[in-house]
Order: C-alpha cells, then sequence, then structure tokens
C-alpha cells in the first residue's frame, strides 16, 4: 500500500557538517536519501521502515570530482550522469563509467549517486563490480571524525556494512594504475535498458608474452554481496593462458559464487552464465581484446 | 501512524512561473504538479522509476518526477510537457509527434517528448542509437518505437537542439 506523505520527515540541513551533526544526535534514527531511486521506490511501495530522512541532495562537498597525481576522489553524491560525462574516468576507469551507462535510463542516471548505490548494498548494483576489480577505497565520515576503508571489506553480509548508524559515505578513492590493463564488463539482463542484472562482470588483467601477469575479476548477483572471485584469479594468475586454464578458471568460478534462485534467474542459469562470462573474459584477454 | 508532521513551504519555478506550494516534505514532485499546481500532463505510470511517464526536466536534467520529494525540488527549475509550447505554437517535437504518429494513447507522451528535449538538449543531432539510449527509460505500450524514433529524427533534423 502506497505510504501517507504526513507519517514520514524529511529534512534538508543544506551542508555535510550539518547532516553529520544531525545523524550524531540521534544515531540510527535518520536514513539518508539522495536522488531518491532507491529509497522512493520502497517508499512508494509502502516498505519504507524509516520515517525520518535527511536529504544528501545536491550537498556541494559531496559533487565533486577530484583528480591528483596518483588518485580520483569522487564525492558520493556524484551520479551516474556526472561518472559518464567524466573523461579521465572514462579513459582510465571504464569498468565504472560503463556500468554507469547500463544503470537505468536517463533520468535514474540523473538523480542516482554512485554513494547511494553502494550504501544501498544490493548485490546486483552494476556498478559495484567494478570497484571491486578497481581495489576503491571509501573515505566514511562522521562527527566523530573520518576513516578510510577498503572498499573490498565494506560489505559484511546481505545489505549489512562497515557503516556505523551515525556515518556517511563521503568519498570513492580510485587509484590511478590500472591504465595499462585490459578491461572487460558485462550486463546480463531480460533487457539491456533499465532490468536489474541476472549477472554482472567487471574484470581487467594483464598478459605478458601468453603469460597473465596480473587479474582481477568480480561478478555481480551471484552472492549476498557483490563478490571478488579470488580463488579464480589466484588460479589464472602466473598461469599460460589458453584452453586448459579457462576450463579450470571457469570451475574455480562456478564453484566460488553462490547464488539464488529469485524472480530474475535461477542458481543453475546463473552458475552457468558466470562460468561463460569469466572464459569469454579470458579469451578476450589472450586475443588483446579490450572491452569495457 | 499517529505522528503527523508538519508541512513545508517550497518555492520553485515551474515552466518559467514562480510558484510555492505548502506541502509534507516526502510529498512527491508528480503530485504536486498534478494536485497542486494542476500540471496534469506529466502522468503516474509504474510510481517506481522504470516507466517515464512522470518524467520532466529538473534544473535541465530529466527526472522521474515519482521519485523526487518536493522538499528537495526548492528552489529548482522544473519544465512539464506543459511548458513546451509557446503560445498556440508547438514545439518541434511535439509537431514531429503529430506528423510521424508518434503519439497514440498519449500517455508516454508527455514524458517520451521531454526525454526526447533533454536528448536534442545535450546532442542535438543523434544517432538512431543515442535516440534509442536517451529513450530507453520511457516505456511505450501501444504507439511503437519506430514511429517515435522518427519523431525524434525529424524535430533534429529540423533545427539545432530545440530551438524552436
Amino acid at each position: 500500500m502506497r505510504s501517507d506523505p504526513a507519517d514520514y520527515e524529511l529534512v534538508a540541513p543544506g551542508s555535510l557538517q550539518a547532516v553529520v551533526s544531525l545523524l550524531a544526535e540521534q544515531a540510527g534514527a535518520w536514513l539518508p536519501i539522495a536522488g531518491g531511486t532507491d529509497v522512493m521506490v520502497q517508499y512508494a511501495a509502502g516498505t519504507l521502515s524509516a520515517r525520518k530522512l535527511v536529504s544528501l541532495w545536491n550537498l556541494p562537498e559531496l559533487r565533486r570530482i577530484e583528480v591528483s597525481e596518483n588518485e580520483i576522489q569522487i564525492g558520493a553524491g556524484g551520479t551516474y550522469t556526472n561518472l559518464r560525462q567524466h573523461e579521465i574516468l572514462e579513459r582510465e576507469f571504464p569498468l565504472l563509467t560503463s556500468a554507469a551507462r547500463w544503470t537505468g535510463g536517463i533520468a535514474n542516471q540523473n538523480r542516482g549517486t554512485l554513494g547511494g548505490n553502494i550504501a544501498n548494498a544490493s548485490p546486483a548494483a552494476d556498478s559495484l563490480p567494478a570497484l571491486l576489480v578497481y581495489e576503491a577505497e571509501l573515505i566514511l565520515v562522521s562527527a566523530r571524525g573520518e576513516r578510510r576503508v577498503r572498499y573490498g571489506d565494506f560489505h559484511t553480509g546481505y545489505k549489512k556494512t562497515l557503516l556505523a548508524a551515525d556515518e556517511l559515505i563521503r568519498t570513492i578513492c580510485l587509484s590511478r594504475r590500472f591504465v595499462e590493463y585490459l578491461s572487460y564488463s558485462r550486463k546480463v539482463g531480460a533487457r539491456n535498458a533499465q532490468a536489474i542484472s541476472k549477472v554482472c562482470i567487471a574484470a581487467l588483467g594483464r598478459v605478458n608474452q601468453g603469460v597473465v601477469e596480473d587479474v582481477r575479476i568480480a561478478l555481480g548477483s551471484v552472492a549476498p554481496v557483490p563478490l571478488r572471485l579470488s580463488q579464480t584469479e589466484h588460479v589464472v594468475k602466473g598461469q599460460h593462458v589458453g584452453p586448459a586454464l579457462m576450463q579450470r578458471a571457469r570451475e574455480t568460478a562456478i564453484e566460488e559464487i553462490r547464488p539464488i534462485d529469485d524472480i530474475r534467474s535461477t542458481p543453475a542459469y546463473r552458475a552457468a552464465v558466470s562460468g561463460n562470462l569469466v572464459t569469454e573474459f579470458l579469451e578476450k584477454l589472450a586475443a588483446n581484446e579490450t572491452k569495457a | 501512524m499517529n505522528t503527523s508532521h508538519a508541512q513545508c513551504e517550497v518555492s520553485l519555478t515551474v515552466n518559467g512561473q514562480p510558484a510555492t506550494v505548502r506541502a509534507y516534505p516526502m510529498e512527491r514532485l508528480l503530485d504536486v504538479l498534478r494536485h497542486q499546481l494542476g500540471l496534469t500532463g506529466a502522468k503516474e505510470g509504474c510510481g517506481e522509476g522504470e516507466c517515464g511517464s512522470c518524467s520532466v526536466l529538473m534544473d535541465g536534467a530529466l527526472v522521474n518526477s515519482c521519485l523526487v520529494p518536493i522538499l528537495q525540488a526548492q528552489g529548482a527549475n522544473i519544465v512539464t510537457i506543459e511548458g513546451l509550447a509557446q503560445g498556440s505554437r508547438l514545439h518541434k517535437l511535439q509537431q514531429a509527434f503529430l506528423e510521424c504518429g508518434g503519439a497514440q494513447c498519449g500517455i508516454c507522451t508527455p514524458g517520451m517528448i521531454l526525454a526526447a528535449c533533454h536528448l536534442l538538449d545535450k546532442c542535438p543531432t543523434p544517432t538512431l542509437e543515442e535516440i534509442r539510449e536517451g529513450l530507453a527509460g520511457n516505456l511505450c505500450r501501444c504507439t511503437g518505437y519506430t514511429q517515435i524514433c522518427e519523431a525524434v529524427v525529424q524535430a533534429a533534423e529540423c533545427g539545432q537542439g530545440n530551438k524552436q
């Protein structure tokens, strides 16, 4: 049943510091809302349990994308459109900008934010495997101060994260060290536009004379959290890329994932597709083809 | 719920005119436009940001007005389908939709035209692929996308960007 707006409080304190102070006063009482592309859907469906919301939309401190010699810092309130339009991100982090391109339609890309996508913690989110393979780090902020954590440690279980009740994601940090890598990403869903993924992949690799020097693979929608395939990477790294390795990588990936049966797909289908995607990535790596 | 929270005052510009509304802060921009301002062009389809029939422009960006709490539209410049024509003179996209048969039942049309308007603003001479991407968040169940895309092509050909 649809929610009654009279039952909800929404405030827009207008600065990051004011939001953080509010969260500190009553930790856990306030739900942050940025572009609303997740929260307003729950609100419309009558399933939003929070009754007090605090707006992060258009906070200038969260909208900046800052580029330094070794790192790009993306404000958590940056939208998918902001990501798509950023030339350096497009050039150096194509897995992230391509995920931004296929997340929802244009209207949702204009409102959905990278920080919101991370905090919402859906295992099906398209941008999260990219952040895993780029080994992003997050700066979390609260009235107690800031801390910097590895994004790879952020999701601790289904919809569970490292965020404390009084904390916000302030910045997503990307180290500029993947320019020379081949990148591969693909979304498998019922249709290209709008559909939530059945499985999605982001992967990076570097091959020298047929040997895989370095590799990073992450999948979405195959586990309670966005999943880095560490065991598969271990099997592949340092090996000659060929049919035998592809078969072993495929088998390891299928063992490593924990897909569920839901409205979008079955475990068997997700396992088969995951194996196919890992194989296709290695084929591209072998052929030195790149695709983002 | 027993607690009823306070309404707030929100000032915004709608189709070039200043407007001030009193509303609960979580009221949807869509409902304020339709019920308080009498602008019924934006339609409610899915109510969850997937169909695009409630699309409007907010500070020049296409948004689904069903997903915008009115408080977040404080100070914003909103353009709805009612704001495109100049008097009796249709916007070139409206004209092209008429001429190409780009509207049948009309439910998706306001959102479709605003999405096309947003596209031509960013990309005055789009390829067919760019048109499809620009309109991918707007679903049509009866007209058919072929005529809709043709209308956008025609509008793009008859002038630079959104200029009339």
